[in-house]
């Protein structure tokens, strides 16, 4: 069916009822993305969406498989052949319904899901293909139909339970905070989300950039939580302003839900990590996205000017910081990793639109040292080359240092993005509160604490995961919790 | 919440600020510090110290130089006006115990901070003596407050104007001198504290020190207000603010300081800018 338009393919498509054989001849249809050239410039979103055609057309590769590989990839087990069935039947609001079943942010997770590595993984029509890439565009389908609701500006309003007598207290307002608030309201609970922030959405919101992730999305689901009658109390750190035993001993809490998320940078220990020019990606994308230092002209965050910026790390965090110092005006921006292309943690998607806007990518290097001019600004960083070596415990190869081989770079600014680990403030605060060697909260299968009333889930938990765990771990926790308090 | 009952001037550049915040009052030791955002969208986030609270009325103190646009935007709010966005208590107390002859040293505003930490050590037992400097008379603030703490208060202005014509480093050397100084604390500029520690070291007097990095979100989580402290790098907002003396990188926390001087300045050029047209309006 080669190079023909979504608008002809369907046509096609509808004049009769297609064999398996014609479904897999379907080619795949392209993401429409804004042009590389002018998006480096601006902080729009990247890729614009598919049209009502393209969806329909995309829908029509889907096989229905009786067994529905797929569902088995995707954490909270989404009905993919129901809701992709419906999109392409046009039925658009059914096909959602069907997803708000397992997910509460299906626009945010069509848009930021490693779908390659989750649903799209185990589907049939990748594996013929063998390559997962090419499986049935599943996010793109399920971002969609979320749009489609927003579009048409019928959101609906979850109607809640009646009033339980029950207060329950959330900690952080990120993916695995607000799926919990969003279920235990409905289920009748006065619930109160606690926020150190001024704005609710966590990495949602200061992590992931509006290029990547609009943040009118995220607002429109704490909208929704708020007509549910969700409280919340912004500005409010626990363990400082309040402790959790303030919440359940003094303001009358049963119940408390730790989402805190994993939120301290790591930094490498490298001679003149601390010079100026030298920042986490969280204070990079916070300053840009939260308080919005892009805007110079209104804002009154300063953000570092850059032209030769070196990003250090091979995840998402990496993609995001490399293409926010673009659209900030640098000149030059790398993404310096320690193993290869393969190896990198990074979505599929992010790492191609990366290489179009024309980031370039150091492989098999990492810095040793950050050097400095006579004003502590940083003017060059010295790199350690790598080659692969066996494999480790992750499954992956070792990257080994090539004794002596080492280049200086001139840069000056240097992004570390080698993710998060977690905070301890709370655990700190908490006595009792188990947690294990890297400091994440231990919980048992139903994400209780060692700590009674008191539960825990997301990237606290799991380690920095992904926005779809971290919601599948908030809903599984309310469910606990509302067991657990005896209704 | 956060509505402002008290203002005042203390000196050309320095105000005080008492607003209503119950949470914060209730929580507050001395050392700690809090952020304030005067927009969400579009504020700047600052620190400022807890200069004074009083847990029965709810209230907060804070001491405050306008050095750039947000402390002076901050300083033209007004009794019955809200302050944005507050949180806190943040960063760890300071550690208090009894432990003799505790030399207080505040220079410029650091005064202010300074001001819980010394009624915290004299209600623990400690004979305090308070070192208080400024540039001349008129930038001197909260002298009657310390004295009320203080077993003996030591002034020094640069121009002679008030007290002894001194830095404040040169009556602690003295004091040090002399012996029988078991702890001494600074706060001031990073200039100052830096040679406070070095008037202490040899006579191997404790000395804490409170920095005042720049900082975004208070919680650990950017990384933005890291200092070297013996070698390590060490978060402010959260390890912090205050440190042993002797083991702070100066001279790396001053440069840093500077990161974004220019962006600053632009801020606040604007703003003044903006007030002048606003002025010339209201004159004509
Ligand atoms: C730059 C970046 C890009 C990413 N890209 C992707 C992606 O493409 N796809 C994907 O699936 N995942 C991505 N992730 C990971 C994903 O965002 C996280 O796994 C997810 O957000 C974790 O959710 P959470 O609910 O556990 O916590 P978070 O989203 O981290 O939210 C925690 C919230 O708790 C608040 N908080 C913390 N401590 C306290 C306290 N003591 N009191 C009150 N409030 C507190 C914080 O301010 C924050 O708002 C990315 C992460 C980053 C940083
Ligand atoms: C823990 C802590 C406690 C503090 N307590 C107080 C206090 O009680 N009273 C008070 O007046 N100030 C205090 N400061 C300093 C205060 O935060 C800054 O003066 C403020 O951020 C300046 O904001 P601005 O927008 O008005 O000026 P900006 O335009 O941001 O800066 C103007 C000038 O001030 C300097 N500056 C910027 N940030 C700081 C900083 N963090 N410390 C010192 N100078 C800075 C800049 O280099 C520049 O020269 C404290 C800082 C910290 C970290
Ligand atoms: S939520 Fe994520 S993993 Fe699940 S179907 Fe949607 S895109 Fe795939
Ligand atoms: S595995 Fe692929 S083709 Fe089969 S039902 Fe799932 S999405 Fe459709
Ligand atoms: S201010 Fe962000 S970590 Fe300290």
């Amino acid at each position: 069916m080669g190079n023909k338009s979504s608008k002809e393919l369907l046509e096609e498509i509808e004049k009769s009822e297609l064999s398996v054989k014609e479904r897999l001849e379907i080619p795949q249809i392209e993401m429409p993305c804004q042009d590389p050239a002018i998006r480096r410039t601006n902080q729009k979103e990247v890729a614009t969406g598919y049209s009502e055609t393209d969806v329909k057309v995309e829908a029509a590769r889907c096989l229905n498989c009786k067994a529905a590989p797929c569902v088995k990839g995707c954490p909270v087990g989404i009905n993919i052949p129901g809701f992709i069935s419906k999109a392409a039947e046009g039925k658009f609001e059914e096909s959602l319904q069907i997803i708000k079943e397992s997910s509460l942010l299906p626009a945010v997770c069509g848009r930021v899901c490693p779908q390659e590595l989750q649903c799209m993984a185990y589907c049939t029509v990748g594996k013929k293909y063998k390559d997962p890439m090419k499986s049935v565009a599943i996010g793109r389908i399920e971002r969609f139909v979320a749009d489609y609701e927003q579009s048409t500006g019928k959101t609906q309003v979850p109607e809640c339970a009646k009033d339980s007598g029950k207060k329950i207290a959330i900690i952080g307002s990120g993916p695995a905070s607000l799926s919990a608030a969003a279920d235990l309201g409905k289920l009748g609970h006065k619930v109160t989300i606690f926020e150190a922030f001024p704005k609710a959405g966590g990495v949602m919101l200061y992590g992931i950039p509006e290029f990547r992730l609009p943040k009118a999305i995220v607002n429109a689901e704490v909208e929704t939580l708020k007509k549910m009658g969700i409280n919340f109390e912004f500005n409010f750190l626990i363990g400082r302003t309040r402790t959790i035993e303030d919440l359940m001993k003094k303001d009358g809490y049963n119940a408390v839900f730790i989402g805190v998320g994993a939120g301290l940078p790591k930094f490498m220990n490298l001679p003149g990590e601390n010079l100026i020019g030298v920042f986490s990606a969280n204070e990079y994308l916070t300053r840009a996205n939260l308080m919005k230092a892009y805007d110079r002209g209104n804002v009154d965050t300063p953000i570092y000017n850059s032209q030769k910026v070196a990003v250090i790390g091979g995840g998402n965090v990496a993609m995001d910081a490399a293409r926010m110092a673009l659209r900030l005006g640098a000149e030059e921006v790398n993404i310096i990793y320690r193993r290869t292309r393969l190896e990198m943690p990074a979505r599929a998607e992010e790492v191609e639109h990366a290489e179009e806007e024309g980031i370039n990518f150091l492989f098999l290097t990492n810095p040793i040292e950050i050097k400095g001019d006579d004003n502590g600004k940083v003017n060059s960083v010295v790199f350690q080359k790598y080659e692969l070596g066996d494999l480790d415990e992750s499954g992956r190869r070792s990257p080994v240092p090539i004794e002596g081989e080492t280049t200086e770079l001139e840069m000056d600014t240097v992004i570390m993005a080698l993710g998060n680990i977690a905070n301890p403030l709370i655990t700190k605060t908490t006595p009792d509160l188990e947690i294990n060697k890297r400091g994440n909260i231990v919980v048992d299968e139903e994400n209780r604490t060692s700590v009674k009333g008191v539960y825990a889930g997301g990237d606290i938990v799991l380690g920095a995961a992904t926005v779809i765990l971290a919601m599948g771990e908030g809903r599984k926790a309310a469910k606990t919790i509302h067991k657990d308090l005896g209704m | 919440m956060n509505i402002i009952l008290e203002k005042k001037k203390l000196s050309e550049q320095v105000y005080m600020m008492k607003f209503s915040a119950p949470l914060i009052a209730e929580k507050h030791k001395a050392g700690q510090f809090l952020i304030i955002q005067l927009n969400k969208d579009t504020g700047e986030r600052i620190p400022l110290t807890i200069a004074d609270s009083d847990k029965e009325n709810g209230t907060i103190t804070i001491i405050f130089q306008t050095v750039g646009k947000t402390t002076m935007e901050l300083a033209e709010l007004n009794p019955n006006d809200y302050i944005e966005n507050v949180i806190g208590p943040l960063g760890e107390p300071t550690h208090i115990s009894k432990n003799g002859t505790v030399v207080c040293v505040g220079g410029g505003i650091g005064v202010a901070p300074l001001h819980p930490i010394i009624q915290a050590f004299k209600t623990a037992g400690n004979k305090v003596i308070s070192i208080i400097g400024a540039r001349n008379k008129d930038l001197l603030i909260l002298e009657d407050e310390i004295s009320k703490w203080s077993d003996e208060v030591i002034i020094c202005t640069d121009d002679g104007s008030a007290g002894i014509k001194a830095l404040v480093t040169e009556p602690l050397k003295q004091l040090c001198e002399q012996g029988g100084i078991d702890e001494a604390v600074a706060i001031g500029p990073p200039i100052m504290m830096k040679f406070c520690a070095e008037t202490t070291r040899p006579f191997k007097v404790k000395t804490t020190v409170s920095l005042n990095t720049i900082m975004v979100d208070g919680t650990g989580m950017c990384g933005g207000c890291r200092v070297t402290v013996g070698g390590e790098t060490k978060f402010v907002c959260v390890d912090g603010p205050e440190f042993d003396g002797h083991l702070v990188d100066f001279d790396n926390m001053m440069l840093r300081h500077k990161s974004y001087t220019e962006q600053e300045k632009t801020a606040k050029d604007k703003h003044v800018c903006n007030l002048d047209k606003k002025i010339k309006e209201i004159q004509s």
